[in-house]
This record gives C-alpha cells, structure tokens and sequence, in this order.
C-alpha cells in the first residue's frame, strides 16, 4: 500500500503545474552552457582550444559533459521528466475537455449582480421573446435556454472553447516533434565532400566510403544509402570590388533513383540557399576553394599531372595552403619508391601580393594567381598505417629526416622549377572545388508539421478568450401596472480578465434591447 | 550597387531621429519630475485598496498642467521621430535594394522602431503617457549603441543571407524584440509598484508614481502574448531557412541555443502567470529574465561567440 501511495504521490508530484515550471527553467539553465562553453557539436576545434587554454578545468567540464550538453544524460533527463510531466497533465485534460464539450452550459446563477460584468434593463417585450432575441444574437455560442420555477426565462452561454483546443493542440505537437526529432536522429545521416569541378567521375552517395566525413544517425550502419550521383561542371564566384564574396554558383549533373539504370544525366544549379532535393538526400554548396595544378616531369621523361583540392585559410582572401603529392612512375622497388616520392606544399594566393619574397593573398578571385611552396623529397610515409591529412604533409618525416626539403619557390603560372636531379615541377594552372553537404532525414517533414500545429495552437490558445454570459428576463410580478421586464445580464471571463469588458459591454448593450434588433 | 545619395540621406534621418529622441527623453523625465506625489493621505487609503489609481496631473482643473504639457509634448515628438526613424530604414533599403535588416546596426535601429511604435499603440489605450522616460530610456540606449557603436556602411548581403526568408524570418525576430522590450520595462516598473502598494515605505519616491501593479501586470502579460506567437514564428521560419541554407533545420548554433532559452523562459512566464505560488513577482522577474536573455542573444552571441549567425557583421 506504501508503494502505491508514494507511486501515486510521485506521479502527481511530477504531473503538477509546478514542477513542470521548475523543470521548464532547469531545460533553459541546463542549455545555457551550450552557448557559453563551445560545443563538440558544432566547434570541436574551439574545444581542443579550450582545453589547451585551461588545461586543468576543462577535463573536468568534459566529465560534466558541458562540452556535449545536448547529448548529455542530464539534459536529456530534464526533457525527458518534462514531456513525462506534459503527458501527464495533458491525458486529464483532453479527457475533461471532451466531457466539457459535452456538458450544456452552467445554469444562470442567482444573482447576476455579484458577476465581475452586469448590465440591467426594463423592456417592454415579453420574457420569451426578450429571451428568443437573446438566442438570436448569441448565434456561434453555445446557448442552454431554460424556464425557472418563478417565471423567468434565462439563457446561459459559452464560447471559446477553441482556447483549450489550441491549447492541447500546441503541447500535442510539441511531443509529436520530439518524437519526429528522434527518428531524423535515428534513421537521418549527414555527410560531407568535397568534389572537384570539372571532375567526370565525380561522387556518388554509394557507401560511407564515399564522403571525406559522415555522422551517421543511430540505426544507420552505410548499407542502405539510396544511391545517386554527381558532378560539378562548373563553378562561377563572383565577389563585389571591396573582396566581399557577391554570389557563388555550381553547375552540376546528377543521377537520381531510376537515372542510375537508364544512364540518364540530369541538370541543376546549385547555390548557398538552393540545395538540390534528391531521393538520396538534399545536397547543399557548403563552401569552395582552389586547387593548383602542378606537372611534374622526372628525369626520365615521364610526366605526372596532380591538383589536390588546397585548404582555404582565410576566408576574405581565399590564401590557402595545401600539399600535393607525387609518386615516382614507374618504379616498382618499395624502397626505392619511398626515397623518391615529392610533395609540392606550401601557400596558394588566388591574387597574390609579394613583400619580398613573402607572399600573401589580396582578393578572393582568380587575378594573378601564384604559389610560394617548399618541394620535399623522400618518404611522405603513406605506407607508415597512419592516416594522413591531404592538406599536410607528415610532420614526423620531417622530424626524422626522411623526407627533404629540396627547393623553395613562388611560381606564377607556367613557371617550374627545376631540382637537382633534373625533375621539373611547373605550376600548370588552377581548378575549383565545392565542398557539399548531403543530409538525410527522414523526420524532417514530420518536424515541419508539428511546428505548424505549434504555431496553430499557439495561435488559438492565446487569442481566444473564453467567457459566459447570462441572461434572465423577469417579467413584472402580476398585478403590475405595465407588463414590462425586467432583463438582467451578466459575463465572466473563464481565461484572461483583461479584454472580455468591452465585448461585454457591446453585447449587453445589443441584449437589453431587444427591440432594436427586428 | 549601393546608391550613396540614399544612403547618407538615411544616416542623417537617422540622426535627427536619435537627436529628438533626446528631447522626448528629456520632456518624459521632466513630465516626470513635476508631477505632484499624489498626497500622503490618499495614498494610504489607496493602499488599501488597489482600484484607487492616483488620478495624476487632473488635481488643478483649470487647463492642462505643465507635466501634462511637457507630456503631450514628448509624445507628440515622438511620433516625429518615429517617422524620421522609419523614413532611415527605408532609405537604407532603398539604397542597397534589399531589406533594411541585414547587420547589426540596421537590427538594432529596427528593433528600436518596433518598440517606439508598441509604445506609442499602447499609449492609445493605456493611460500610461507619464512613465515614458522608462520605455525611451533603455530603447535609446539600444539605439546609440546600434547607431553610434555597430554602424556599418550600406552595402549588399553576402550570399548566404540572399534569401526571401530573411524577409520573414528577421522581421519576425525584430517585431518580437521590439514588442519584448516594451513589455520588460512595464514588469521592472511593476516590480518597484507591487512592493510599493504592499508597504507604501517601500519605494516611496517612485511607487506612488507608477501606474497600479495590476494595470502594469497586464500591460506586460499583454505585450508578451503578442509577442511570444511571433518569436515563435520566427523561431520556426529560422528553422526553415536554415534547413535550406545549412543542412539541418536546427544545429545548436549559439544564436539558436539562446533563442531556445528565451523561449523557454518566455513560454516559462507565461504559465507562471496561471501558477499558484507564481503569480504576480515571480513571473514579472520570468518576464525580465526573458528579456535579458533576447539582450543576451543579440549583443554576446554575435559579438563575442562566433556561430554561424555571426556573419551579421559588426
């Protein structure tokens, strides 16, 4: 019995309005750290930051999990008790309002008087037709007209019952978009590459394989992708003379669902804001930059040509850095191959500014492009098992003198650089990159949804105002000298006081004359 | 691109709104000042009972008084300024041909609009014209620091802000805030009054002043509700818009995670007005605290935190 009566107190505990306000302010307090501290989420770099910055306090943050707050158990028990809370005062609720939609309004109370608005008349129609006339105004209420024991006719009237509608209807949607939420987070994936302009083999969404990096939902293990494919034809920025970037615009072919088997390429422009909607998922221009193209020319004659996408460093001028990477053709010996390999590194400006031989990048557009990059030769340790950056080379080859600085240079177009051994390394030209986002997720219309029914009750709940009004017409006590009579009414507001005064007084003004009214 | 002729007319409306904005400031504080305490005597029967509002400035019948005069006065500036204050936006949006909301200035100078102009549609039906040096006090503020601090030139947006959606997603947010700050400053006002009428000791300069705790607790539940659906909108149009511009309909970007608070203490208040135990100060300091949380938002995140909001541009 003790069981059942904490169960029962707890229950009724954590479904009180009051514990749900405390629980509404702990959700605000809780996300607060979410956007004083920098999250893993969406700043994983300003996070390794925080943590060389304070080394001893942010271990101990991380073990608190503000660093992950929305992933964190306490924030997730917060909501969680909250929606609990939620369901439990709203199942009652929804109950009580289908019975109230039911129920015929409340009798006339006695004495209309003590009512918060009262109005009073003497008439000269009779009781029924004062009565009759009342109906007639009060049409889109719900009225309940009766016959008391000494004569008097009194109506009784209610609306604005789309109040607690609205109501129910916004905390409903706001638990069916917690649950549409949940299933994006389950079943959703976001993934994102890079794809160079120009490239024909381009990308297809046939595996996690495929993307330089992929957040796949809980239930989503890469097999299932719905498959689509592809490529930047080309890419056009245009910047405003000041550097600041003006518009960016991708041409793409893309095969989606049956294309795939009938081979067909299908055309689309893709833009910031303009993200390309496919069966596979929605794909976004994320962000852009250059690639440098480098022809290196062995001893031997043998010709390789690279451009490796270079990272942009700076986002007005578009200097970037970057590490294109060669193997030696043709040489079969391992050893041999990891004593030869090149690696062309260094900055890339799209316009470039020299002070001496220091350069730097001074607007975003392809202007007068230049290079100023180091050529190492030796072992760029690709067959070491660790994974390597495409930007940089491996620091620890360096370190260890396997891999060797062997020229340093700024290259216009068309200028080379010749090495010791007779290589020639020319910087041929420059192509465009698009780094895309593609994201699947499957709640996203049901959060659409639930957020219009928010808005809706929302709307309603706010707006409508429920309130009473009475009638009760007395007819002159018999004997009197004139049949007149007398007409009483009177209004409460259910909800809101603030507002239902001047609606009341126009309606009572229409209803204690009823004559008027014919 | 930019025509600069507009542009410079709309700095110079701009300034002269800022100037009589001034003046309004300056006659509403002297409306103020000069109103007459209503007397000791009144005062403690009204105590009692709150349905005595202390009828202010009608104790001399003949004509209207100086306060009421500097009143009207400030008012009707006011409205000039106002006009001045709108004629700036529009120039701005007429000279770079976009919507006048696109950095942080013109956000600001347009939040400070909405709240003039709530203020002065709440004057028609309120009876609340001698506490206007409150409601301009903190808008000016917010509109030196915009106009005189975070100015920026007239230019174009950058691409990823070329959307309709900053047509409704933006407005959205500025007539919410705007509407926010006039119902902030009606429940710090009722903060001081609600004391005041429980021990008439307690702010005995101000509270006697201020319109009753009950005009001012409506006033504010009002404003609020107005304005909460709207920040909901936003919220929710921002949630689309980002969807097509960022890939996710909702990241936990600072900008969005305050947002988020501010909701939640916003929707907070407005069920602890319907809370026993939470009624009358605890939801007038909720109140409160949901504006601070919007100041929050819109000075720390953009300036000091970087999101993918913060692009705004100083």
């Amino acid at each position: 019995m003790a069981t059942i009566a904490f169960l029962r107190n707890t229950w009724r505990g954590l479904t009180s309005m009051r514990t749900a306000l405390i629980l509404l302010f702990l959700l605000a307090l809780a996300a607060l750290p979410g956007a004083l501290l920098p999250q893993r989420l969406t700043a994983s770099d300003k996070v390794a930051k925080y943590f060389e910055d304070n080394p001893n306090l942010a271990p101990v943050l991380d073990r608190m999990g503000l660093f992950n707050v929305f992933g964190s158990v306490w924030f997730s028990a917060i909501y969680v008790l909250l929606f609990i809370s939620l369901v439990g005062c709203l199942v009652p609720r929804t109950a009580e309002y289908f019975k109230q939609m039911r129920a015929k309004p409340v009798l006339t109370p006695r004495n209309l008087a003590r009512l918060p608005h009262h109005a009073e008349s003497t008439v000269d129609s009779p009781a029924a037709d004062v009565v009759a006339a009342a109906r007639e105004r009060l049409r889109g209420w719900r009225t309940d007209v009766r016959v008391e024991d000494d004569g008097s006719h009194t109506i009784s009237a209610e609306k604005g019952f789309l109040r607690e509608a609205g109501n129910l209807v916004f905390h409903f949607a706001l638990m069916g978009m917690l649950v549409a939420i949940a299933l994006g987070k389950m079943f959703g994936f976001e993934g994102q590459v890079i794809i160079h302009s120009g490239d024909a083999q381009g990308f297809c969404n046939s595996g996690i394989y495929a993307y330089d990096s992929f957040r796949p939902g809980l239930r989503v293990d890469g097999t299932e992708l719905k498959p689509f494919c592809m490529r930047v034809d080309s890419f056009e920025a245009t910047f405003l003379r000041n550097g600041q970037a003006d518009s960016f615009h991708a041409k793409v072919s893309y095969q989606d669902a049956d294309d795939l088997e009938t081979g067909a390429w299908r055309q689309a422009g893709l833009e910031v804001n303009h993200p390309l909607r496919l069966a596979g998922g929605t794909v976004y221009l994320l962000g852009h930059g250059y690639s440098p193209r480098f022809t290196v020319t062995f001893p031997d004659g043998q010709k390789r040509t690279e451009a490796t996408q270079w990272q942009t460093m700076n986002t007005v001028t578009l200097l970037s850095q970057g590490a294109t990477k060669f193997d030696p053709p043709g040489v079969t010996d391992p050893e041999k191959r990891r004593t030869g390999q090149l690696a062309v590194t260094g900055l890339f400006a799209p316009t470039a500014a020299f002070e001496g031989t220091l350069m730097t990048s001074v607007f975003p557009d392809l202007r007068d492009p230049a290079v100023a990059v180091d050529v190492m030769r030796g072992d760029l340790g690709n067959e070491s098992g660790k994974g390597q950056s495409i930007f940089e080379i491996d620091k620890s080859m360096v370190d260890s003198g396997r891999l060797k600085k062997v020229a340093r240079q700024n290259l216009r177009i068309g200028e080379e650089i010749a090495l010791d051994d007779g290589t020639r390394i020319r910087f041929d030209g420059v192509g465009r990159w698009v780094g895309v986002q593609v994201g699947y997720d499957p709640g996203r219309l049901g959060v659409l949804i639930a957020g219009v029914l928010v808005l809706l009750g929302l709307g309603a709940s706010l707006s409508i105002k429920r309130r009473r009004v009475w009638l009760r017409a007395t007819p002159a006590p018999e004997g009197a000298e004139s049949a007149r009579t007398v007409v009483e009414v009177g209004g409460l507001a259910r909800t809101d006081q603030a507002g239902y005064g001047e609606e009341f007084t126009t309606l009572a003004a229409d209803l204690l004359r009823p004559g008027k009214e014919r | 691109m930019v025509n600069s002729n507009l542009a410079t007319f709309s700095d110079w409306s701009f300034n002269s709104a800022l100037a009589i904005y001034l003046v309004v400031l300056v006659l509403h504080a002297a409306e103020y000042g000069f109103t007459r305490n209503p007397d000791r005597k009144r005062e403690l029967v009204g105590a009692g009972g709150p349905e005595i509002a202390p009828d202010l400035g009608s104790t001399i019948t003949q004509g209207r008084t100086l306060p009421e005069r500097l009143g009207r006065t400030a008012v009707a500036l006011t409205v000039l300024a106002a006009g001045l204050h709108a004629v700036s936006l529009l120039l701005r949006g007429l000279a770079t041909q976009r919507v006048p909301w696109g950095n942080m200035y013109e956000f600001g100078s347009a939040i400070c609009l909405v709240a003039v102009v709530s203020w002065l549609v709440v004057l028609r039906k309120h009876d609340v014209r001698h506490i206007g040096a409150f409601v301009v006090l903190p808008m000016l503020l917010l509109l030196f620091v915009a106009g005189k601090l975070l100015y920026v030139e007239a230019a174009p947006l950058m691409p990823a802000l070329r959307s309709y959606w900053i047509t409704i997603h933006v407005s959205a947010a500025i007539l919410a805030s705007g509407v926010f700050l006039v119902s902030g400053v009606a429940s710090l006002l009722y903060l001081i009054r609600l004391p005041h009428e429980a021990n008439p000791e307690r702010f005995a300069g101000m509270g006697p002043k201020l319109p009753t705790s009950a005009a001012l607790d409506r006033l504010s539940y009002r404003l609020t509700v107005f304005a909460f659906p709207i920040f909901t909108f936003g919220i929710i149009a921002g949630a689309i818009w980002a969807e097509s511009a960022w890939g996710r309909y909702w990241g936990w970007d600072p900008k969005e995670t305050v947002s988020f608070i501010s909701w939640v203490i916003y929707a907070g208040y407005l069920h602890a007005r319907a809370t026993a135990g939470w009624r009358g100060s605890r939801s007038a300091w909720v109140n409160v605290l949901g504006f601070a949380t919007m100041i929050f938002n819109l000075f720390f995140v953009n300036l000091v935190t970087t999101g993918l909001h913060s692009y705004a541009g100083v």
